[in-house]
């Protein structure tokens, strides 16, 4: 084994096997838009006619990005700044650029996770009362007016702080005995869970009528642009491509393993386990529909508030409705968790090839600033507010636009997919052709760009939400350009003299005709 | 359930469920070569 890549797996750590880096990579993929968003996006767009548009985004692009991020990941055995670096030297911002973007995200994150742990004890005697929005805005979160304040809020700090001492633990155990560990066992655990409660909502009053809703087909929807774009943004956001996910955990498999195989059952995992959800989620609503008297457009909804206005709403009213709540905010957490361990895992191992540290010392480099961000902006009474706006911005103008660069800039400007697509055929159980190519390069790109554009457009033209101004240039816009420019910034810092930055493989196949 | 919905939503179960499957059917014939062993991280 040459010296670089043995360096890399013993000195960067590595998963045992493909399986859990398989798991790994489905508790990544696997978070909680695919519980809170992809049910709503396929009612409202379309019903049952939305699998074609959404089976054209997994096949067109969504599965040859993430084959791309395996490519980059794996051929170059590096955290995202490492492995675009050793693509090309031009190239490492890049990888910064997203190791910035996952900072910001695991910040917010670990919010919404803390507000889940807490709704599954407050699911066992339904402490919201009879009316859980006004308890979630009033007497959980203690929502002021829109801002940033630092006045705490005890049921959202000490559960935030606690959901942060777990991801250190994690992010120090390292990459198998952390990272893996945790896939190997909640990962399973997930999808039964989740089951489960699929099987207990398919058995609630009123699930068929809610099931109608969800698959009943509107043909004429094909016919919208803003269908396909809704099912683009779908596949995109929960694939988690394009931010250095996929490029971190590829670098930890063995170097002669199947990424193609992989990528396929990664891809068809995370939207299978949509498909359950949008089940048990729709199978839910209608229950509360039918319990209320009325239609399930009036109940149906996404995000926070299905997860926590309508499902504590639905605990209420149904048989073994405790069993529920535990259920599904155990599923969210879990699913979050395994989530927030892979956006952070980007950061840690950026820090840590950039300056050759220690797991122990690199997670507590990221984790504890993260930590601390994370409680002063989330863990007060204006911590919603926060959070909703970088979501929104960080999502569409960091995430979005640093996927289209990253596509073009390795297609067009570096001309990397060659060797990629080389790299994945080598060992893969799947080939693929020089179509990918024009995927990546040109399809997938313009799509997205489209996405963005009309963003962009919405965005200026409307102010997100009507928060105040200062609010979305600092929070919003401000934030997703400084993380851009921090990115190439970092990008200007020396590696260490240790960092090995020509192309590993190319090292290792001379050392192997030298043995 | 309206026989529409029924008809998509086992389209729907046969397309990602059973791709799923044949996804994992074809790895589990493609062995590749796994790390000799657990590496530490340092």
């Amino acid at each position: 084994m040459s010296s670089a890549i043995e360096h890399s797996d013993k000195h960067r750590g590595a998963f045992s096997s493909r399986r859990v880096f398989i798991l790994a990579a489905i508790g990544s993929a696997v978070g909680l838009g695919n519980i809170w968003r992809f049910p709503y996006v396929a009612y409202e767009n379309g019903g049952g006619a939305f699998i074609i548009p959404y089976l054209v985004a997994l096949l067109t692009a969504g599965l040859p990005f993430l084959l791309l991020d395996y490519g980059l990941g794996h051929r170059y055995r590096g955290s995202a700044p490492l492995s675009f670096r050793r693509a090309h030297r031009a190239a490492e911002g890049l990888g910064w650029w997203q190791v910035g973007i996952c900072f910001v995200i695991a910040v917010y994150y670990a919010a919404v996770i803390a507000w889940a742990a807490r709704y599954a004890f407050f699911s066992v005697d339904k402490a919201w009362g009879d009316d859980p929005e006004a308890f979630l805005f009033g007497d959980y979160l203690q929502a002021g007016d829109p801002g940033i304040g630092l006045d705490f809020v005890t049921g959202v700090t000490v559960p935030l702080v606690l959901v942060w001492v777990a991801v250190l633990v994690i992010m120090a155990l390292g990459v198998q005995k952390g990272i893996g560990a945790v896939s190997m066992f909640f990962i399973p655990v997930l999808f039964v869970a989740f089951i489960a409660l699929v099987v207990v909502a398919l058995t609630l009053d009123g699930a068929s009528v809610g099931l109608d809703a969800l698959f009943t087909p509107d043909w004429g929807a094909l016919g919208e642009t803003s269908v396909w774009i809704a099912a683009f943004g779908q596949i995109f956001f929960s694939l988690s491509v394009g931010f250095g996910i996929m490029i971190t955990y590829a670098s930890y498999v063995g170097r002669r393993s199947d990424m193609t195989g992989s990528g396929l059952v990664v891809g068809f995992a995370n939207s299978g386990f949509e498909l359950l959800a949008g089940i048990g989620v729709f199978a839910a609503l209608g229950f509360m529909a039918t319990a209320a008297g009325t239609g399930v457009d009036e109940v149906a909804t996404d995000g926070l508030g299905l997860a926590f206005i309508a499902f504590p709403a639905i605990i209420n009213e149904a048989p073994l409705g405790a069993l529920i709540g535990v259920l599904f905010f155990g599923s969210l957490v879990v699913a979050g968790v395994t989530s927030l361990v892979s956006v952070i895992e980007v950061v840690i191992s950026g820090v840590r090839d950039k300056f050759e540290m220690t797991r122990t010392g690199a997670s507590m480099a990221v984790g504890v600033p993260a930590a601390l961000i994370s409680t002063v902006l989330l863990g007060t009474t204006t911590g919603v507010y926060v959070l909703d706006i970088i979501d929104h911005f960080i999502n569409r103008f960091g995430i979005l636009l640093v996927a289209v660069v990253s596509m073009l800039a390795l297609s067009w400007a570096f001309r990397k997919t060659g060797l990629l697509r080389e790299h994945l055929n080598r060992d893969g159980s799947v080939q693929v052709g020089t179509w990918w190519q024009w995927l990546i390069g040109i399809f997938a790109p313009a799509a997205l760009t489209f996405i963005l554009g009309n963003e962009l457009i919405n965005n200026l033209q409307e102010p997100y939400e009507g928060y105040p101004t200062w609010m979305l240039n600092t929070l919003g816009w401000g934030l997703a350009i400084a993380v851009a420019v921090l990115g190439f910034v970092a990008a200007r810092v020396p590696w260490r003299d240790a960092t090995f930055l020509g192309d590993p493989e190319i090292q290792a196949q001379q050392d192997e005709r030298r043995a | 359930m309206s026989a529409a919905a029924i008809t998509m939503m086992l389209v729907a179960m046969i397309v990602l469920w059973g791709g799923l499957a044949l996804a994992i059917w074809n790895i589990s014939r493609f062995k590749g070569e796994e790390p000799e062993s657990v590496q530490r991280d340092l």
